[in-house]
């Protein structure tokens, strides 16, 4: 949007629901919404918790396992279905079906079989995360144009070869698309199952702050991990801007 | 368009995902289909047959269970329960969102204003709130409604919004150049030009409902599903656990597939058996 | 004997006797390139001109400017006397890219330039279904346009376009993306229906054989900043075999006259 004659950012408008807020908050209107102000300074005090500090590293942990698992295997996964028509028909459907199921559902099974602690939230975060990039790669594999996969024959190239010199990289924008979708829904995946399970990680910090109406706190933690999400997608977006001047020229 | 492209990538609504995933649950003959199932039955059969897990039913228990919670009333009872926040969550969630999205679409400062918020609401995760529904409206119908429209209403609008923006310019210079008015405009081009994208949003944000009322049970209002789910687990009933959670997810697959098939039956005529 | 007459500009700015479509001094720039200076042309009435030239002459911005699509930045541009600025029911437009709804039948988007003016459904399907014949496509109205060949299309925006009974019909290289075979068969047609129909048709077409063998009156068009170069008009009898006419001495000299003109502009 242009205003007198500037260009102002998208994004700038989150500054004016920020006032919005605050006016809000000092209003006093509900208990659940205190000031922005406040807010801010209650992240700045959070941050210094050793509670968060530790809560943060639990939470992580679990997070980059998790993802690791699902790349690691999504990937994999998603170039065989992209290759082999009798793996896509078998798989396909459920992939397909677990993409858009309420998986929330799955969390208190996985609670049971993993036990109430970070196992859990680790399978969670894999479980939430894999199949968008299976079926991302999967669309990756698909769109490569079947003339480069004939030039690599042609010239001899090896069956590792044919994946790792062409169909990882000509798919990658897509992988990488994957990866990032992914990674939210990785996010959503941990918070999730650290609601539910409720003693680990930022889980029990909500629980405490919620339990106790400790409103400042609770929005900071809260807009710490919206960031984190923000910050996390924008960084896999800085990636996928670099392969992406290829991705229209395939 | 930049703007448009910006918000597709931060809104997480990759069109190529969606088109991989838009039709296939049709497509494939049903030789494949049943087979697929019955492979996945059997894989499941075998590992509550090892066991993988005490907690790890058969799956033939598992079918048992449902059947058995079927007849006794309580799945039934319980979806009864569920299903009325997620109904009524999903309508007004999509009445708002396609309102919403259709708005910033045309008008530059609603878009300027309100996606920002909507694309942080996509990318963050929103369960987060659902706790603190229940302080402002306790724990009933209405905090499930809510819980379900804070899940389903960014994905709706995002799509809304990225389709209208999108709309095919060179049909809207061929209804300028038949003099349409900016009304007929938006009616009989820009909304169904964007209704493939409209609609594949709605279908994701049916599935965040469904997310959204399961974990509102889960989390804060024992009733419906979620409650049954926890009761079988307090009683270590695994094959009603699952059964209950088998069933959820089967819900949720067979609602968007029908939602797809009433898609194309009614709005979309020219993909009629095409 | 020369095949085609040639005006010099001193006979081009003198108004032809009945001109239904009068341009005066249309310039356009757009983000730093003259895509128009200083043009001024008559279209007469019930002829068909074409605007020929290479790519970059701003052939397609005369005509959007002349449809009311794209502002001039200076000058005017009168239909039927008229000075327009916008869309008017007195003209009409055929799209390169088709512009079809793909969501709706032949029938309706023959039908649709009239139900945006308001006109009763039945009235405006009995109307859309005369031109639907009239275009070759009797048989295909409840087809959708993804059912439709390229050329097939064509004639549903073309039928779209005879629907709105406007006096000038604007063609916007309406043949660019139809196969050849098509192009050939359409074009026939076209000559046809411009004899039946008694419109005004202006054609946009960067194909010097196209120009020759339809138009009455071809305007070169040279790019950088686009102006008009010259006025043809190709003494051809299409009365007879349309296959003839490709064969004919005039056309032949036409297009060769033609393209040793526009070569100085080609890289």
């Amino acid at each position: 949007m242009t205003l007198f004659g500037y260009r102002v950012p998208m994004m700038a408008s989150l500054l004016v629901w920020c006032v919005l807020w605050e006016i809000v908050g000092r209003l006093d209107l509900m208990f659940i919404l205190p000031p922005f102000s406040d807010v801010l300074a209650a992240a700045v005090d959070l941050v210094q918790l050793p509670s968060w500090q530790s809560a943060t590293v639990t939470t992580l942990r679990a997070f980059l396992i998790g993802m690791l698992l699902a790349i690691a295997v999504g990937i994999p996964l998603g170039m065989l279905m992209g290759r082999v028509k009798i793996a896509d028909d078998l798989l396909g459907m459920w992939v397909n079906i677990f993409s858009s199921a309420p998986l929330s559902a799955i969390v208190p099974v996985l609670m049971i079989l993993f036990g109430f602690g970070e196992n859990t939230i680790i399978a969670a975060v894999f479980l939430f995360a894999i199949w968008i990039i299976v079926l991302d790669t999967r669309a990756g594999v698909r769109h490569i144009s079947p003339s480069l996969i004939e030039m690599a024959r042609s010239y001899g190239a090896s069956r590792p070869a044919l994946y790792g010199k062409i169909i990882v990289w000509a798919a990658l924008p897509e992988i990488l698309a994957g990866i990032r979708l992914g990674l939210i829904r990785g996010v959503k995946g941990v918070v999730i199952g650290q609601l539910l399970v409720a003693i680990v990680g930022y889980g029990a910090l909500f629980e405490t702050f919620s339990r106790n109406f400790r409103m400042s706190q609770f929005w900071a933690l809260t807009i710490i991990l919206f960031a984190f999400a923000l910050v996390v997608s924008a960084l896999i977006e800085r990636a996928e801007a670099k392969v992406e001047f290829y991705a229209g020229v395939r | 368009m930049a703007a448009g492209t910006e918000v597709d990538r931060a809104a997480g609504v990759a069109s190529l995902s969606r088109s991989a995933q838009a039709g296939r649950l049709f497509e494939k003959p049903v030789v494949l289909r049943l087979l697929s199932i019955g492979l996945f039955a059997a894989a499941w059969q075998i590992a509550g047959l090892i066991p993988v897990s005490f907690a790890f039913p058969t799956f033939s228990s598992t079918m048992a269970a449902f059947v058995r919670m079927m007849a006794d009333g309580s799945l039934p009872a319980a979806y009864v329960s569920t299903l009325q926040p997620l109904v009524l969550g999903v309508v007004l969630a999509t009445f708002a969102g396609v309102g919403i999205g259709t708005l910033c679409g045309l008008w530059r400062p609603g878009e300027w204003l309100l996606i920002p918020v909507f694309i942080v609401l996509q990318a963050a995760p929103v369960a987060a709130f659902i706790p603190l529904v229940t302080f402002i409206y306790g724990i009933g119908m209405t905090a499930k409604t809510l819980a379900v429209i804070i899940l389903a209403l960014p994905v709706i609008v995002l799509n809304t919004y990225k389709a209208v923006r999108n709309v095919n310019g060179s049909l809207l210079v061929m209804s300028r150049s038949f003099m349409g008015t900016r009304w007929q405009e938006v009616f009989k081009i820009v909304l169904p030009d964007a209704s493939p994208v409209i609609f594949a949003g709605l279908r994701l944000g049916v599935a965040a409902g469904f997310v959204g009322v399961v974990l509102a049970e889960l989390l804060i209002t024992p009733t419906g599903i979620g409650d049954l789910i926890t009761f079988a687990r307090s009683r270590a009933d695994y094959a009603g656990m699952y059964a209950t959670i088998a069933s959820v997810i089967a819900l949720s697959t067979v609602t968007l597939v029908a939602l797809q098939w009433i898609e194309v039956r009614v709005f979309r005529p020219e993909k009629r058996g095409g | 004997m020369r095949a085609a007459v040639v005006r010099n500009e001193a006979v081009m700015n003198e108004p032809a006797a009945d001109a239904i479509v009068e341009v005066r001094g249309i310039s356009k720039t757009y983000g730093g390139v003259e895509a128009l200076r200083d043009v001024d042309l008559d279209f007469p009435r019930g002829k068909l001109t074409s605007l020929l030239g290479p790519s970059g002459c701003g052939k397609t911005t005369l005509l959007k400017i002349i449809a009311g699509l794209i502002d001039a930045d200076r000058g005017t541009v009168a239909v039927n006397g008229k000075k327009v600025s916008a869309p008017g029911p007195e003209r009409a437009f055929v799209f390169q890219d088709f512009a079809l709804l793909p969501w709706a039948t032949v029938l309706r988007n023959v039908a649709f330039g009239l139900e945006l003016r308001g006109t009763a459904k039945e009235e405006r399907e009995a109307i859309a279904r005369r031109y639907v014949a009239d275009v070759g496509l009797a048989g295909f109205e409840d087809k959708y346009p993804h059912e439709l060949s390229g050329g097939m299309r064509q004639r549903v925006g073309l039928a779209r376009a005879l629907c709105v009974d406007a006096d000038v019909l604007l063609l916007d290289e309406p043949f660019s993306a139809v196969d050849e075979q098509n192009r050939r068969k359409f074009q026939e047609d076209l000559i046809r229906l411009r004899t039946n129909q008694n419109k005004t048709f202006i054609f946009v077409t960067h194909s010097i054989e196209e120009a020759v063998y339809i138009s009455d009156r071809i305007v070169l068009l040279s790019p950088r900043p686009g102006r008009v170069s010259r006025i043809i008009e190709p003494d051809i009898d299409r009365s007879g075999d349309p296959d003839r006419i490709h064969r004919d001495k005039h056309y032949l000299d036409t297009v060769e006259e033609i393209w040793q003109g526009l070569k100085q502009y080609v890289e």
